[in-house]
């Protein structure tokens, strides 16, 4: 339950800036994601956070105090690591309690927040065994656990799915928003290069990119107004539909992005294509289709399709839903 | 792997007896030979001609061998918990601190050992007659570990950067000072290649013989090896092999039950479940 502000941080190693000044608050009880392509510094930015790394100029304040040179252990901070990170000789229960030992908290204290932890994660019948003999899903929770016995003021998951197969990444995805919900007012701070991750799991949306942040906010606003070129093209599955020259000069501006779903057939409409790939979701499908662009354009259609490949179309983008970028990449609005 | 012939597959075990027949024969001698006393001793054969334990009984019996053996485990016993002590935590601050010289520092470990025993041995002995300690176990225990120590920081320093990093700093999160994470997460980690480095200086110290005969003086702190060397017959021609190898036998013992033991205890994969994999 800490209020985290970043005023000019910057970080570099040596000559190398990887975080190149950043300023941002992040709320009491907010879940915030950090996003973005690898290398883009939100790994780093993270550790800062936590005090693993010393930040090189400007200052981190938690609830207003200075932290810059506090240990991490004492700025009430957890952390999950992507590849769990559990002490390998300890039992469950002792990799929970290690942090509280450590604190010499009173056996009784210790044993009743595991013990709390454990049932809200449903864990408890593994408290006995070792890391080894757990599935790779029970050991992201585990992990998790030790987080939530040390009671932090904020919570930081650095890629915490990533290693979990895709029908288990749902799931922990789900527990874990669930686990904010039910703990109330816990500040968390999630690193993903994953966007659906981002998307699902944020109140508010940070993507980083080249150690700068490019845009933060709420996930609707980022998927409706993108304040860049990147932005609209990072954030959505599948990608922002990016049409350039003369596509883009109609409608007086570099490059046009429109999203798949507002991407309108019919007679009327203004480019013509060709039909090269169907995908059929099930629930809803796409449609690769050939305007002579750099990319085929897709097209999001409900249902299934009762169009077949090689079919002629016309397209065009629904006008209420245009993104127009200038040369810079910047929205002209 | 292809099926081998059944010629192969003899070839394959005689080359197996060969080798082994090799390596075992000088110390299956000494044990035959240990039994046998008198002329029986200068005979070469393969089967022992008698059976008798005199040689043993005058090897416990003499002035000071027990003495000897008890010096050699002591001594043997606290270069090995010295080295290791010095070596782990010398090794975190070379595998895991980040500081300029780090790679400097680490050759010039290695190249300590690269000297042969005899170039050090005169500054060695003025270094033990400066510190008072010539003649005493000390003079030992700190001329072995120096030895010993190169070869366990290196072989430790390998060890710990292998060590999932992701381990460590969640240990810094939940609060633990280096001190802790060497002891009660990285020691457990680490325990096979303890108990084999441990192993490995146990058995250098206990069998170090230069060193041993040029630091003591006095019959009761020989260790070992400088006793049973020193043996001596009933007149000065005489060598006592009868003796020489029930004392071998007698030493070498130990240290086979002691691999014996902790060869069950170096199990690699200790780390398995810490982190993905």
């Amino acid at each position: 339950m800490a209020k985290i502000e970043l005023k000019n941080v910057k970080k570099s190693y040596g000559a190398v800036d990887v975080i190149k000044g950043i300023d941002l608050t992040i709320e009491k009880g907010e879940f915030m994601v950090f996003v973005g392509p690898s290398g883009c510094g939100k790994s780093t930015l993270l550790r800062l956070v936590s005090g693993l790394e010393d930040i090189t100029t400007g200052d981190m304040l938690f609830d207003g105090e200075r932290v810059n040179d506090i240990l991490p252990s004492e700025r009430g901070i957890a952390m999950v690591f992507q590849s769990y990170a559990l002490y390998p000789h300890m039992k469950v229960y002792d990799n929970m309690a290690f942090g509280m030992k450590l604190a010499k908290s009173s056996k009784e204290e210790i044993d009743k927040r595991v013990r709390e932890a454990a049932k809200l994660l449903q864990i408890e019948h593994l408290l006995d065994r070792l890391p080894k003999q757990l599935s790779g899903g029970q050991r992201q929770r585990v992990a998790i656990g030790r987080a939530i016995t040390r009671d932090p003021r904020v919570f930081l998951f650095d890629e915490p799915l990533s290693n979990l197969d895709a029908a288990l990444r749902v799931q922990t995805r789900l527990e874990i928003a669930k686990l904010h919900h039910q703990m109330g007012n816990v500040t968390m701070i999630y690193v993903t290069h994953d966007q659906v991750e981002a998307m699902t799991l944020a109140d508010r949306i940070a993507v980083l990119r080249d150690g700068r942040l490019e845009q933060v906010g709420t996930p609707t606003e980022l998927y409706e107004r993108p304040n860049s070129l990147f932005v609209a093209g990072f954030i959505g599955s599948p990608k922002m539909n990016f049409l350039t020259g003369p596509f883009a000069a109609a409608h007086g501006c570099e490059t046009l992005g429109i999203r798949s779903e507002h991407v309108v057939l019919g007679e009327d409409q203004p480019w013509a294509g060709e039909v090269l790939h169907v995908e059929d979701l099930g629930s809803d499908h796409f449609l690769f289709i050939e305007l002579g662009a750099s990319e085929p354009l897709i097209c999001r259609r409900p249902g299934k399709t009762d169009i077949a490949l090689g079919t002629k179309v016309k397209v065009g983008p629904h006008p209420d839903h245009l993104h127009r970028f200038d040369k810079d990449g910047k929205p002209l609005r | 792997m292809s099926r081998r012939t059944p010629f192969w597959t003899v070839m394959f075990y005689l080359g197996v007896a060969l080798i082994v027949l090799i390596a075992v024969f000088p110390f299956y001698y000494a044990v035959m030979t240990s039994f046998e006393t008198g002329t029986a001793i200068f005979s070469p054969n393969i089967l022992p001609e008698m059976f008798s334990l005199d040689n043993y009984a005058s090897v416990m019996n003499g002035r000071n061998f027990i003495r000897s053996v008890g010096n050699s485990v002591l001594i043997a016993g606290v270069t090995v918990v010295c080295a290791l002590f010095l070596a782990v935590t010398a090794s975190y601050a070379l595998a895991r601190v980040r500081f300029r010289g780090r790679g400097l520092l680490l050759m010039t470990i290695l190249a300590v050992s690269m000297f042969p025993q005899i170039a050090v041995l005169s500054g060695l002995y003025e270094l033990i007659k400066l510190f008072g300690i010539y003649n005493t176990p000390f003079a030992l225990m700190l001329s072995y570990t120096i030895f010993t120590l190169p070869f366990t920081v290196w072989v430790l320093t390998t060890f710990m950067r292998d060590l999932p990093v992701e381990i460590e700093e969640a240990a810094i999160v939940d609060g633990a000072t280096p001190w802790i994470i060497i002891t009660q997460v990285f020691m457990p980690l680490l325990w096979p290649a303890l108990v084999t480095t441990g192993l490995l200086a146990f058995i250098g110290a206990w069998n170090e013989f230069l060193f041993a005969l040029t630091f003591t003086i006095s019959e009761t702190e020989r260790t070992v090896p400088v006793a049973i060397a020193l043996l001596s017959g009933a007149s000065v021609q005489e060598i006592p092999w009868g003796p020489i190898m029930a004392a071998s036998v007698i030493v070498t013992v130990p240290l086979i039950i002691l691999v014996l033991i902790f060869q069950r205890k170096i199990v690699a994969g200790l780390t398995a479940g810490g982190v993905k994999g």
